[in-house]
């Protein structure tokens, strides 16, 4: 009976591709699918983008893509296995570029996908003049509030166009925004020819994308608890997780013999309901998914069963995410010792506030914390020891539209060291002003962007 | 008796755009029950009161002893606008695993430890 491996490759622009080697080495994977985009991570390639000069090589994709792909391509083309990755971010052409340019260098051949069309920065104009309000999803405000400040603005695609590219022949589809778990099942939907309205093996697709897009995620890493995280085994090794696909949507969910991790009932649970909203009806651009019927079967050794996914029709909407300008973050810290670390941290901040209130500075929102008591755990930390910390330190945000004035705010810390609390601890350096960026989740007809969906394959 | 939640269940959180996003997990059948009566939507609002949060949301889910959480509104406007250490809500499911329910004695992990 066929089965189908899928690997994970990154879950996150900057994550490791070391322990892909031992997918493709002896994990006996097909395809990895590696997610570069986090919800955030288009904000950053357009600042890239804005900063490259005529004549620059091109921007506004994950750089990553291209030494991991480097590095990993000999040994992938050697075990036939193909890469389906989002790393082509803002600009899929241009990652196909840089990629195709580094393996002529090598003298490697390759076909080469790209998959576009989902970036509507361009066509806000367009979408509402043809009935879409684009209004924001959660608190239904009206789109022309932040239209001005807009970066970047792009639907989510689904599996299809990622299929048609493997059915072109693609050893590498790259694309922009798609939904992180049809880089999964793309592949899947492919290799054993499912229809697109069988919602059950669509839900399933989207079960083992799922579990799969956040890399070590679903092999032990960040597995939230008190104590059993240290009996995972050689986090230094841990291996990604694999999905072993049959026909029908079931799968057994592994990792690669000899490496760290840990896959279990408990760590795939959790990675199951990681960021999902209503877990019996997870939107995707694919099928609406209900958590509720899939059924786990721990087998022990780093091996589970999964069945029962079960898929309703997917939505007639395609969900946005845009960006826009939100003003300045300015950032100060300052640390001291015992004794009365903490009540010196916060003399700190009462000192730092008259400061910012006599320059008659236009802050809209502040924020004070003390990192060592309460910076992670917020109203929740326990104040039991806050009096006999051994250490603590300030670490006070403001939010202004002024970024002069986020920049001045760090510069206020320094003099604090010779005519403030003693036993200052040292600050290493001023943090400079950060831009800050609201995110407008919205919904589009998605025939409307689906139009405009594009795939080509290149032969390097 | 009055248990915390670390020394019954495991928990991670995340972030989508303004919410804070929790999956609380059961060890084991009999605390899933327990975890089902007793951490409801208000004690849950009382318990996040500091972040000063929106409605909260929660499904349990039978077939793996779980129960999703979602905090509305939790995220100072979002990771890219937060002005939070923990921007992304990675430790809200920390800050859950402090929050004490009333559970029995014979419950399997407390017996074991």
């Amino acid at each position: 009976m066929k089965t189908v491996r899928v690997g994970a490759g990154l879950g996150f622009y900057g994550d490791s591709w070391r322990p892909v080697r031992a997918s493709i080495e002896r994990g006996g994977v097909q395809y990895i699918a590696s997610d570069h985009l986090s919800e955030l991570t288009l904000a950053i390639l357009q600042k890239d983008r804005h900063k490259a000069k005529p004549g620059d090589p091109p921007s506004g994709y994950a750089r990553d893509a291209v030494p991991m792909l480097t590095e990993l391509w000999p040994l992938a083309a050697k075990h036939g296995v193909k890469f389906v990755l989002n790393a082509g971010g803002l600009n899929p052409e241009g990652a196909r570029q840089a990629i195709a340019k580094a393996f002529r260098d090598k003298g490697w051949k390759a076909k080469i996908a790209t998959v576009t069309g989902d970036s509507v920065l361009e066509r806000i104009d367009e979408l509402r003049a043809a009935g879409e309000p684009l209004a924001h999803m959660d608190t239904g405000a009206d789109i022309a509030s932040v239209r001005e400040r807009v970066l970047f603005a792009n639907a989510y695609l689904g599996a299809q166009p990622i299929a048609q590219a493997l059915s072109k022949g693609a050893d590498i589809v790259l694309t922009g925004r798609v939904a992180d778990a049809a880089l999964t099942l793309g592949p899947l939907a492919y290799e054993f020819g499912w229809r697109w309205d069988d919602w059950d093996r669509m839900a399933a697709g989207l079960t083992l994308g799922h579990l799969l897009e956040c890399s070590g995620q679903g092999s032990g890493g960040n597995y939230g608890s008190a104590g059993e995280w240290a009996k995972v085994p050689d986090y230094a090794h841990l291996g990604y997780p694999i999905a072993e696909v049959s026909e029908d949507g079931s799968a057994l969910f592994t990792k690669p013999p000899g490496t760290g991790g840990q896959v279990s009932f408990d760590t795939i649970r959790q990675q199951l309901l990681y960021e999902v909203h209503n877990p019996h009806a997870y939107f995707s651009p694919d099928v609406v998914l209900d958590m509720g019927t899939l059924d786990f079967k721990d087998e022990g050794s780093d091996r589970v069963r999964i069945r029962g996914a079960s898929g309703a029709p997917r939505p007639k909407t395609l969900k946005i995410v845009a960006g826009y300008q939100d003003g300045w973050m300015g950032t100060g810290m300052i640390g001291f010792a015992w004794p009365e670390a903490y009540a010196k941290c916060e003399r700190s901040a009462e000192i730092i506030q008259t400061l910012v209130k006599e320059r008659g500075w236009a802050v809209e929102d502040s924020n004070a914390e003390y990192i060592g008591y309460n910076s992670l755990l917020g109203a929740n930390a326990d104040p039991t020891y806050r009096d006999q910390l051994n250490e603590c330190f300030l670490r006070m945000t403001i939010r202004t539209q002024d970024r002069k004035i986020a920049d001045a705010f760090g510069r206020l810390f320094p003099w604090l060291g010779l005519s403030g609390p003693p036993y200052v601890g040292s600050m290493k350096g001023i943090q400079p002003a950060k831009e800050l960026l609201g995110i407008w989740p919205t919904l589009v007809s998605r025939e409307l962007v689906e139009k405009n969906v594009k795939i080509e394959v290149e032969n390097v | 008796m009055r248990v915390p939640l670390w020394k019954i269940a495991h928990a991670r959180s995340g972030d989508k755009a303004d919410r804070a996003d929790i999956g609380l997990f059961a060890f084991d059948a009999p605390t899933y029950e327990v975890l089902k009566r007793e951490v409801t939507r208000e004690r849950l609002a009382a318990h996040f009161a500091g972040m000063g949060t929106g409605p909260v949301e929660l499904w349990p889910l039978d077939n793996i002893l779980a129960l999703k959480i979602v905090l509305n509104a939790a995220l100072q406007g979002g990771a890219a606008r937060s002005l939070r250490m923990d921007n992304l809500g990675k430790n809200v499911a920390a800050q859950l695993l402090r929050m004490e329910i009333e559970a029995p004695e014979d419950l399997p992990r407390l017996k074991t430890k």
